[in-house]
């Protein structure tokens, strides 16, 4: 650099932003740090060739392997899948209606307190709605003597609801209701305007809606917990009891293949947001 | 297809009535914030016409379009389409289609099936939707780009498929919501004119909303002058320019001078004003309302000329401006009363003193002034 009166700067001069706060990158290297360092650990030892979690000897799919052979893990994995997928259909078509009525009809009485009714179920601590599940339950099922996995997923639909609720509800506000006018402008009844013109437009926003209701489902414990009745494990429910006998490396695979599904999901769902801003 | 044009069955009749209003009034919310954007309308759009809404922002012009579409229901009075009640009616059961201001296209599909969407909503079969969409794209021109989608497309290119979209099922009423606010200038005044010849070719009644006079005063058959959500005057581009009946209008309209006054005495339609600078003046009086008193007195600019010697002037004023126009000069004067006066002077300015403080005469053409309702 060439010799100047003015005294230059010991650095070239930066946008100002946050990244420019002294100890930005370290605390941000933390947070990552404390978020992905336990899960690193689980995966990196669910390949490895030994019974220990702790010692690492050699690479191997061993783990997964007996995991697959594993009647209870595998029966487990088909529950928890049956389970979330008739909860993410029954939840996301309730989802849809509940932020269709909410956005699409003239403002009517009470729609701020339909709102927070349907968003609700976030607030309350799972443990209390898990018992009141319970509670309710318990007495449908004397009063009828009917029993089996519909309880179980009927929770799961309810909790699912708030969480496809929101991305569905985000995505209609941005919607201008002017194209649904013009649907019905070019004489599409109001069932012709949803179908043609709503309903394609709101895709992306009941994909992302489902996929959240998905993971949800799949991760929940609390509740399962309580309402799922002998024969109803699904899988958090068996590492959760498998690990009172200790963590072995077969619950890691298993958690690992439960990272992985959250994982490719997530990104999926950020691949159709990315399409939806188009 | 019912793409006959209309105009061959009912030339020889007199234009009906393709719309009629009566007392309409239109109100948004409640106790306090209660606005009234259409304040007791009464208007007759006639078949075939090319029918205007001028006004300024906020004056209710969307919002009786909205009201004729169907999209919005009104507070009271009623609407009917050629002489049937369509008020209660929801927007898809009336032969009305629209121009949005913003165009609206479906952003999921491409040019072909925007344009063919209203067919299909009718239940056409398939052949005839297609013929008819390849002879709307032909109409304005897009026959290339029927399959792109609609975000590829220029602002003008969107505002075609817009209008092809619109006239496709050849609708009994087409409304315009300021079709053309988003172009540029030049490329205005040419969908200026193919609307104007797209009303003509496909026989359909035209509503257009628009804030700008002068696209209004080119365009229309009939021009509604709104204010306050109420209709100030309702003519052919000449009335409304020659003939405002209302301050407003006339203000509103092109350039004019307005100046105050008192009638001192009329005899048929003519009326002896005089100004506040003490000259009198003959003007017209409005067809309704003769009365005497203070009034308010009209002039456009291009009704005045620099008095040439020893010429009578009418009205005397100190030179303050000039304003080259091109065409014309515009002079600016100051009228002994304070008053400003915009005088344009078309032929040559020779042998005028266009010095600034040179003292004018003025004279007014027969007929150039009038006296405002
Ligand atoms: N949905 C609505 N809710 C409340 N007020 C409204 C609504 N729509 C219109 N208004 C009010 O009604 C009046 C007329 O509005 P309108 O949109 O018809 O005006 P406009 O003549 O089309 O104006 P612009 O030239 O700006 O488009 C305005 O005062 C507006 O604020
Ligand atoms: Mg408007």
């Amino acid at each position: 650099m060439a010799e100047t009166s003015v005294p230059t700067p010991r650095r070239a001069p930066r946008a100002r932003d946050l990244k420019a706060m002294p100890g930005f990158k370290t605390i941000g290297w933390a947070c990552i740090f404390a978020l992905y360092m336990p899960l690193a650990v689980l995966i990196i030892f669910s390949f490895n060739d030994n019974r220990s979690v702790v010692k690492w000897t050699e690479f191997s799919l061993r783990w997964y392997e007996a995991a697959l052979e594993n009647d209870g893990i595998r029966n487990a994995a088909w529950v928890s899948v049956k389970v979330a997928a008739v909860a993410t259909i029954f939840s996301t078509i309730a989802a849809t209606m509940a932020a269709l009525a909410t956005t699409r009809t003239a403002a009517f009485r009470g729609q701020g307190l339909a709102y927070g009714i349907i968003n609700q179920p976030l607030m309350i601590p799972e443990i209390v709605t898990a018992i009141s599940t319970l509670s309710l339950f318990s007495l449908v099922k004397q009063a009828t003597g009917v029993t089996g996995i519909g309880y179980l997923m009927a929770a799961h639909t309810a909790f699912c609801i708030p969480f496809a609720f929101m991305p569905i509800r985000a995505r209609l506000e941005d919607m201008t209701l002017t194209l649904e006018q013009a649907g019905a402008d070019l004489y599409a009844t109001p069932w012709q305007s949803f179908r043609y013109i709503t309903l394609p437009l709101l895709m992306p926003g009941i994909l992302a809606g489902a996929m959240l209701a998905f993971v949800v489902s799949l991760d929940d414990v609390i509740i399962t917990l309580m309402v799922a009745g002998p024969g109803e494990t699904t899988l958090p429910i068996f590492i959760l009891g498998a690990l009172r006998r200790g963590i072995t490396p077969e619950i890691n695979a298993v958690s690992t293949v439960l990272v992985a599904v959250s994982v490719i999901l997530v990104i999926a769902l950020f691949l159709v947001q990315g399409r939806m801003k188009k | 297809m019912s793409s006959r044009p209309a105009h061959a069955d009912h030339q020889a009749q007199d234009r009906r009535n393709t719309i009629s209003a009566r007392s309409l009034v239109k109100t948004f919310g409640h106790g306090e914030t209660r606005v009234t954007a259409l304040d007791n309308i009464d208007v007759d759009i006639r078949e075939n016409e090319f029918f205007t809404l001028l006004g300024p922002s906020g004056c209710g012009k969307t919002t009786l379009l909205r009201l004729i579409a169907g999209f919005e229901l009104p507070t009271g009075g009623t609407i009917e389409l050629e002489g049937k009640d369509i008020t209660a009616l929801p927007p898809h059961l009336r032969p009305v289609n629209t121009v949005f201001q913003n165009y609206a296209l479906f952003p999921h599909m491409t040019v072909a099936e925007n344009v063919g969407f209203g067919l299909k909503m009718l239940g056409k079969p398939s052949g005839d939707i297609d013929a008819r969409v390849k002879k709307m794209l032909s109409l304005v021109q897009l026959e290339a780009m029927a399959n792109r989608r609609t975000d590829q497309l220029s602002g003008g290119q969107q505002q075609r498929v817009a209008l092809a979209r619109a006239l496709a099922p050849a609708p009994k009423v087409l409304l315009l919501d300021e079709p053309l606010a988003a172009l540029d200038l030049k490329l205005r005044k040419n969908m200026q004119l193919e609307l104007k010849s797209l009303q003509h070719e496909t026989g359909i009644t035209f509503v257009f909303v628009t804030h700008d006079q002068e696209e209004a005063l080119t365009m229309s058959d009939r021009i509604a002058v709104m204010r306050d959500g109420a209709i100030l005057q309702i003519g052919s581009p000449k009335d409304i320019y020659d003939r405002p009946t209302h301050r407003f209008v006339a203000d509103f309209i092109g350039d004019i001078n307005i100046f105050e006054g008192t009638v001192e005495s009329t005899e048929g339609n003519q009326a002896k004003v005089r100004l506040r600078d003490g000259e009198t003046v003959l003007a017209r009086m409005p067809e309704a309302g003769t009365s005497a008193g203070s009034c308010a007195l009209a002039v456009r600019p291009e009704s005045l000329r620099i008095a040439g010697p020893g010429e009578a002037a009418a009205l005397e004023g100190t030179l303050e401006n000039v304003v080259y126009m091109g065409a014309a000069h515009n002079l600016h004067l100051r009228l002994g009363s304070g008053e400003e006066l915009v005088v344009r002077h078309g032929g040559s300015t020779e042998g005028i003193d266009l010095s600034p403080g040179a003292q004018l005469g003025v004279v007014i053409a027969p007929g150039g002034a009038r006296v405002l309702a």
